[in-house]
């Protein structure tokens, strides 16, 4: 089969590679439909992330058609299905208790060593994102195999195109996921740092969860104005001084919740952005200058919600400050399978409309093109979807 | 003939795994099983099973071959003893018998090589109640005696690397297998990334 596979930095490809094949009881092949490149992967292309092999498969945002089935898998030859990006067994601890990010089993024993010495206990299994979440195969390919399929993936009812459905793979439930860990109250101003996808999902989850306002924050123009179309307010950090809106927009009292929807790879320069230029290696030391601004913006006893992905170390966190002014943190990789038939319904409702992110669509031979464009264009490129389907010069 | 260290570490409410002197720990190990020398690994994982089933699948020792790694097999020609095969480097393997030492249904298993090991082993594997409804906590203890001369050296590489690692890949693929059914992989043959 044809599949994006990462070479290095700024280097994935186009390759030929064999079809995957049923390994586990419950385990099924897809055959994909429709996937998409996400934040995530930029951290992969521009290497952020150690642990990748040359070879690798890409892609954790997918769906497609069950094609082939193992004896205990619960889904059928036929359907269509969303898969979520982390996979979980279903049956640990961590799964029992709805907190699917944390699976003990999904990650193969062998891979797991390395989370455990990097973070103190062993990560779930990751679709296509390194061998540290797992080493598997991910879906920007024409298959993929699905492990634990009587678990993640949700059959989508016909009469829902793919587009409407796709982003429960990942950035729809990670930006309800950062609205629900602001715990917002009626009257509640909420700041989000970053215009992407996971940032808009964010404010569109925070109006829906009764926010008052909402604050965005980014540098882009038309991804400022596409979070004004969900009716946030915006900031252009390029020409506004962002602690200083924020207090005086909040009428001196500071954003009730914040959100990190940038991450490690924030933009700007920040010294930290300079040194990390020179020692940019392995696991190394975070751009944490989004989550310096959001823990310094945030209210006394305001809640900091962080969505954007860290890897290593942070430098200079303002600990004081969180500490001082009782701040409450909650982040992590999202617990997809807990949001998917909440969020399907809102779909299919009509209360959440998904659509309004894609600004491109290629087919999945030019993948390569599409990373050059989502990393190079962010203003214009807010989301790349690539059909498997399509050819080559059908876009 | 217990060290100081030892008997400190002792006074915390932790398994000596935990203890900061291994080599003092080691040396005990040693002393106790008339041994030259002997090496250590330890490791506790919850398991979200009762714990007669867990000990149930573990007391048949044709099984271990199932998530041990290096296992060839484990075959059993009466009860309370075993014989293993064990993968080693360059296409060798290390063989030895074993009998049961403890046996206390749904509780504790040990055993220990007879005379005439490849290697000399004992290994001792408890099961506990973990806190109400998050089912058991196994905790496994193997010791060896590091063999010598040239051959030795081979299998030191084996075994010797990092027991510590081998023994939790071991338990988390135990783990897996009994709370999941299967064991995760991500090798080929299925369209994983190689290398
Ligand atoms: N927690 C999870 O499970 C999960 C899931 C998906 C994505 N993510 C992470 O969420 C983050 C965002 O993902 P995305 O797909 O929206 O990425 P993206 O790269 O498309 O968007 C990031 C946005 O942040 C903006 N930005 C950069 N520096 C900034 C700054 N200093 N202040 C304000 N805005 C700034 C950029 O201009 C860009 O618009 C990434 O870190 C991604 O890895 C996390
Ligand atoms: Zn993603
Ligand atoms: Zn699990």
């Amino acid at each position: 089969m044809r599949a994006l596979t990462w070479h290095g930095k700024h280097d994935v490809r186009m390759d030929t590679v064999p079809d995957p094949r049923l390994v586990n009881p419950r385990d099924a092949i897809i055959r994909i439909t429709s996937t998409a490149i996400c934040g995530s992967d930029l951290h992969l292309y521009d290497s952020y992330i150690p642990s990748m092999h040359r070879g690798d498969i890409l892609g954790h945002e997918f769906m497609g058609e069950v094609v082939e089935t193992g004896l205990k898998s619960t889904l059928q030859k036929g359907q269509r299905v969303v898969v979520p990006f982390v996979i979980a067994c279903g049956k640990c601890f961590f799964c029992e208790k709805e907190q699917f990010s944390a699976c003990d089993n999904s990650n193969p024993a062998e891979k797991a060593d390395l989370s455990e010495v990097a973070y103190g206990y062993a990560m779930s299994g990751l679709f296509g994102y390194s061998h540290m979440t797992g080493g598997y195969a991910g879906g920007q390919a024409e298959y993929v195999r699905v492990p634990y399929s009587d678990v993640g993936p949700i059959v989508i009812p016909d009469g829902l195109e793919d587009e409407k459905v796709l982003f429960l793979s990942d950035i729809l439930p990670t930006g309800w996921m950062a609205a629900e860990n602001c715990e917002i109250e009626p009257g509640d101003t909420v700041a989000v740092w970053g215009c992407g996808p996971v940032g808009l999902f964010s404010i569109q989850s925070a109006f829906l969860m009764g926010a008052h306002r909402v604050i965005a924050i980014d540098h882009y123009p038309h991804r400022l104005e596409l979070a004004k179309s969900m009716g946030a307010e915006i900031v252009n950090y390029h020409d506004v001084k962002v602690r200083e809106a924020l207090t005086e927009m909040t009428g001196g009292i500071g954003p009730d919740a914040v959100i990190d929807a940038v991450g490690m790879e924030s933009h700007g320069f920040t010294i930290d952005n300079v040194l990390d230029a020179v020692t940019t290696t392995k696991l190394g030391t975070d751009r944490t200058h989004v989550l310096r601004e959001v823990i310094m913006a945030c209210r006394k006893g305001g809640r900091v919600s962080i969505p954007g992905v860290y890897g290593g170390m942070g430098d200079k966190i303002p600990i004081g400050a969180l500490m001082q002014k009782g701040l409450q943190v909650r982040t992590g990789q999202t617990h997809v399978q807990r949001y998917l038939r909440p969020l399907l319904e809102m779909i299919g409702e009509g209360r959440i409309d998904t659509t309004f992110l894609i600004s491109h669509r290629l087919p999945l031979e030019q993948a390569p093109e599409g990373y050059k464009m989502f990393k190079e264009q962010q203003n214009e490129v807010t989301k790349v979807v690539l059909k498997p389907e399509w050819q080559k010069d059908a876009a | 003939m217990s060290s100081e260290n030892v008997e400190r570490a002792l006074q915390s409410d932790a398994p000596l795994t935990a203890a900061v002197h291994q080599r003092d720990v080691a040396k005990e190990a040693a002393d106790t099983q008339g041994w030259n020398a002997a090496a250590v690994a330890g490791r506790s994982v919850t398991v979200n099973r009762p714990r007669a089933e867990l000990y149930a699948f573990w007391r048949d020792f044709r099984n271990l071959a199932a998530f041990m790694e290096n296992v060839e097999s484990v075959t059993s020609r009466d009860e309370g003893t075993a014989h293993w095969v064990v993968r080693a480097p360059a296409g060798q393997t290390v063989e030895w018998d074993s009998v049961i030492t403890e046996d206390v249904p749904a509780q504790v298993i040990a055993w220990e090589s007879v005379e005439g090991a490849d290697i000399k082993n004992s290994g001792r594997i408890e099961f506990r109640d973990a806190a109400p409804g998050r089912g058991a906590v196994v905790t496994a203890i193997i010791v060896y005696e590091p063999p010598g001369g040239d051959f030795g050296k081979l299998i030191a590489k084996l075994f010797q690397k990092e027991p510590k690692i081998q023994a939790r890949r071991e338990l988390r693929r135990f783990k897996q297998l009994m709370e999941t059914g299967e064991i995760s992989t991500s090798q080929a043959p299925d369209a994983a990334p190689r290398g």
